[in-house]
């Protein structure tokens, strides 16, 4: 096989393997879309507090440390211990419930029946608020997330695929690890939608709240419900992307990449979020390889966006989306 | 009521007395944002340095320091901002802390006679004080750096770097792409290969640069990256196994927080850097016992000792002394900005004057001048020790090649003098 098109199929799976976690993000995105209609701008930062109160929780770190020392003139360093990841993943779930539940009675249902533009204005307050409260809590250093995920070249597809063609792949363990966690999350999803009460009634709020309201559904669980679901796919993929870079505050840009997934994918469809997010990692991995030369490289942000641009042209619902017609 | 008004008259007459001169420099810095865990840092360093001259000395000459910190989340809008709401109070010098802050505020600084400190950032040509009269970048500048690591590896190859390949892989802004023109005339003068590899801004994702480096294995890695995109260019490098001794990072490229991430993998991965890492030196002794005992550390007081603790703590005392320098040429204590722009270009670093404030090699020695605002151009080569959780120092202070870059910058601030009809001169 020649080299070119070797080097094209790995650029394609690796690709795919981005896409997975551009998927990860975008999936947050879509349940609360879905369920309220809010385009939650805190999603990426809902990511980085996350992955935050994980390490802080794994670490023993005391929230709110430096300003507790500061107040009162105390020596505080932490509890002393470290907390097993596993359970501290399920303590960070809990404090991410308890966020949602806080988002919804703060916020949220003060704003129902508000025009989606101010529900959309409050995510973006919630998102400036979330990220300091991160800092205060937990501060503001680059922190190592270290929950056992196997990271580097997988040497079994190194070897096979140079065994086979003479040149070895290049397949990251963290991102195989990654595209088998979302597997498992869109099926759990789906299976939740498909055959829980809970899960039902999340489909009927969102197809219509009012029906919805009328058969006895409580909006407000619904919506606490999805904000801790998204507060779940957040944490997962704040896990991931961590692992990559370290947790630090540049984790929440992380949504830059999500908008042109939703956007091809549509906002209100998870199969959409996947379909999009593989689309983008892999024409954006492709498009640098093949085109990126000729044009001086660092094309794979620039190329994300137009692709969703003419998209958005062609198919204004994304691939998978609804499509809105309102009557005028 | 005679009793009241007598007090009155007392509180008015002291409130309107002559106000205490003090020495106000502004500290542009970000402790949030994106970037926070670089400015903090550098920051706190900064803060630290100038409460132990106020604290242990009384000041500079007898005159306290007032550091008024802004905060801009790295971000140029704010940065321009806190200029402008702080200029008023006397600033002597700013480091805007950004090399996007540092170019919206030359010509603004310029025009209002207030100089600017960028240190190791910045307009590479400000090193020209012929063209850039309020603009300092020493001790070195990028395309310093750039030649420094090259001189590096000629020094390992022997001085032969013909059939070499060399990569630069960069973030894709101005900063990113201030090395390139200097890589582009070293790789001709020294007949390697040069690979351009840009990264989009922030950096989160790299895997198509370093699958590029992993099919065409160039000889040497260099790196201008900042904030996210080092952390993930240090772990992709040692997921695609590149050998991390051959992998150089420039001074922004170069601290704890890139490093540590990795964890071990990140071993041996060497940046340059301008001044020492550590805290073996006799300043430390001095803070210890001025500052942080005290109680009177900035931040959290969990940086001493680190990269960028000591960048801030470096910037603090050039500026300390070039202020001192001012008092000396203009024979008063009470300077004002345009007697410590005049103390920055006549600013010297020795020896002993390094050793005098507790800071023994931990900088390279340079004199300014009119012509030369950017020092030696000298950096040394640190390499990380992941075992001890160190940076070792394992090169000497090495010269750039000047031959090649002063006439870049010629080049380039003559261009800039025509733009904006700046006559060369040294007033």
């Amino acid at each position: 096989m020649p080299d070119q098109l070797l080097f094209a199929i790995e650029v394609t799976l690796n690709g795919l393997m981005a896409g997975v976690l551009y998927a990860l993000v975008a999936l947050g995105f879509v349940l609360i879309f879905k369920a309220s209609g809010i385009f939650n701008y805190a999603q990426g930062v809902m990511a980085l507090f996350a992955a935050l109160t994980l390490v802080g929780i794994m670490e023993g770190q005391v929230p709110f440390e430096h300003l507790i020392n500061v107040t009162f003139g105390t020596e505080i360093h932490g509890f002393g211990w470290e907390v097993p990841a596993l359970l501290a993943i399920l303590l960070t779930m809990v404090v991410m419930v308890l966020f949602a539940w806080a988002v919804n009675w703060i916020v949220l249902r003060h704003l129902v029946n508000q025009e989606p533009i101010i529900l959309f204005m409050a995510t973006i307050g919630l998102a400036y608020f979330l990220e300091g409260l991160g800092d205060m809590m937990w501060g503001s250093d680059i922190k190592t997330l270290d929950v056992g995920l196997p990271q580097g070249i997988n040497t079994w597809i190194d070897e096979t695929t140079f065994n086979a063609f003479g040149y070895g792949f290049f397949i990251d363990n963290l991102d195989l690890v990654a595209t088998l966690i979302a597997i498992l999350l869109v099926a759990a999803l789906v299976a939740f939608s498909q055959y829980t009460k809970q899960g039902r009634a999340l489909r009927a709020v969102a197809d219509d709240h009012q029906a919805a309201l009328s058969v006895g559904i409580s909006l407000n669980f619904i919506w606490v419900l999805t904000w801790s679901i998204a507060g779940f796919v957040a944490l997962v993929a704040g896990i991931m992307w961590g692992a990559k870079s370290g947790v630090q505050f540049s984790l929440s840009l992380i949504a830059l990449k999500a908008l042109p997934v939703l956007m091809l994918g549509g906002f209100t469809s998870i199969p959409g979020a996947i379909v999009g997010g593989l689309i983008i990692g892999v024409g954006e991995k492709l498009f640098e390889f093949l085109i990126g030369p000729l044009v001086g490289g660092a094309t794979e942000n620039w190329f994300a966006y137009v692709l969703a641009l003419i998209f958005l042209v062609f198919r204004p619902q994304g691939l998978f989306g609804e499509k809105i017609i309102e009557r005028v | 009521m005679k009793l009241k008004l007598a007090t009155l008259a007392l509180g008015t007459a002291l409130a309107a007395g002559p106000a205490m001169a003090e020495l106000v420099f502004p500290s542009l810095s970000y402790r949030t944002g994106p970037y926070a865990a670089n400015g903090i840092p550098f920051a706190d360093g900064y803060a630290d340095y100038l409460t132990l001259v106020n604290e242990r000395d009384g000041g500079i000459g007898g005159e306290k320091i007032n550091m008024i910190e802004c905060e801009t989340g790295y971000n140029t809008e704010k940065g321009v901002e806190c200029y402008e709401s702080t200029k008023s109070q006397g600033a002597l010098v700013y480091q805007p802390l950004s090399t996007g802050i540092t170019y919206q505020l030359i010509p603004k600084a310029t025009a209002d006679g207030i100089p600017i400190h960028s240190l190791g950032y910045g307009r590479t040509s400000a090193k020209n004080g012929k063209v850039f009269s309020h603009v300092f970048n020493y001790p070195a500048n990028y395309w310093d750096g750039a030649s420094i690591a090259v001189k590096h590896l000629l020094d390992e190859n022997g001085g032969d770097l013909s059939s070499k390949t060399i990569a630069l892989i960069y973030h894709n802004s101005a900063y990113g792409k201030e090395p390139i023109r200097t890589l582009e005339e070293l790789s001709e003068k020294h007949n390697f290969d040069l690979t351009l590899l840009p990264v989009d801004h922030p950096g989160q994702e790299q895997k198509s640069q370093w699958l590029q480096i992993r099919r065409e294995k160039p000889d040497y890695v260099l790196m201008w990256g900042w904030g996210v995109m080092n952390q993930v260019a240090i772990q992709e490098a040692a997921n695609i196994r590149y050998p991390m001794d051959q992998f150089i990072g420039i001074w922004w490229s170069g601290s704890e927080n890139d490093v540590k991430p990795a964890g071990k993998a990140a071993d041996g991965y060497k940046a340059l850097n301008f001044h020492a890492p550590g805290d073996d030196f006799a300043v430390y002794d001095a803070l210890e016992e001025h500052v942080w005992s005290a109680g009177k550390g900035a931040g959290a007081g969990d940086q001493k000792g680190t990269v960028l603790y000591n960048r801030g703590l470096y910037a603090a005392m050039l500026a300390v002394e070039a202020a001192r320098k001012a008092q000396e040429i203009h024979g008063t204590m009470q300077i004002d900005a345009s007697m410590m722009r005049d103390g920055l270009e006549q600013l010297s670093m020795t020896e002993a004057k390094m050793e005098e404030l507790g800071l023994k090699d931990f900088g390279p020695t340079f004199e300014a001048s009119c012509e030369n605002h950017g020092g030696s151009g000298k950096a040394a080569v640190n390499q990380w020790d992941a075992e001890s959780g160190t940076w070792e120092v394992i090169t000497d202070y090495i010269q750039s090649d000047q031959e090649v870059l002063d006439a870049l910058i010629e080049e380039d601030s003559a261009a800039y003098a025509a733009e904006n009809n700046i006559e060369q001169s040294c007033s």
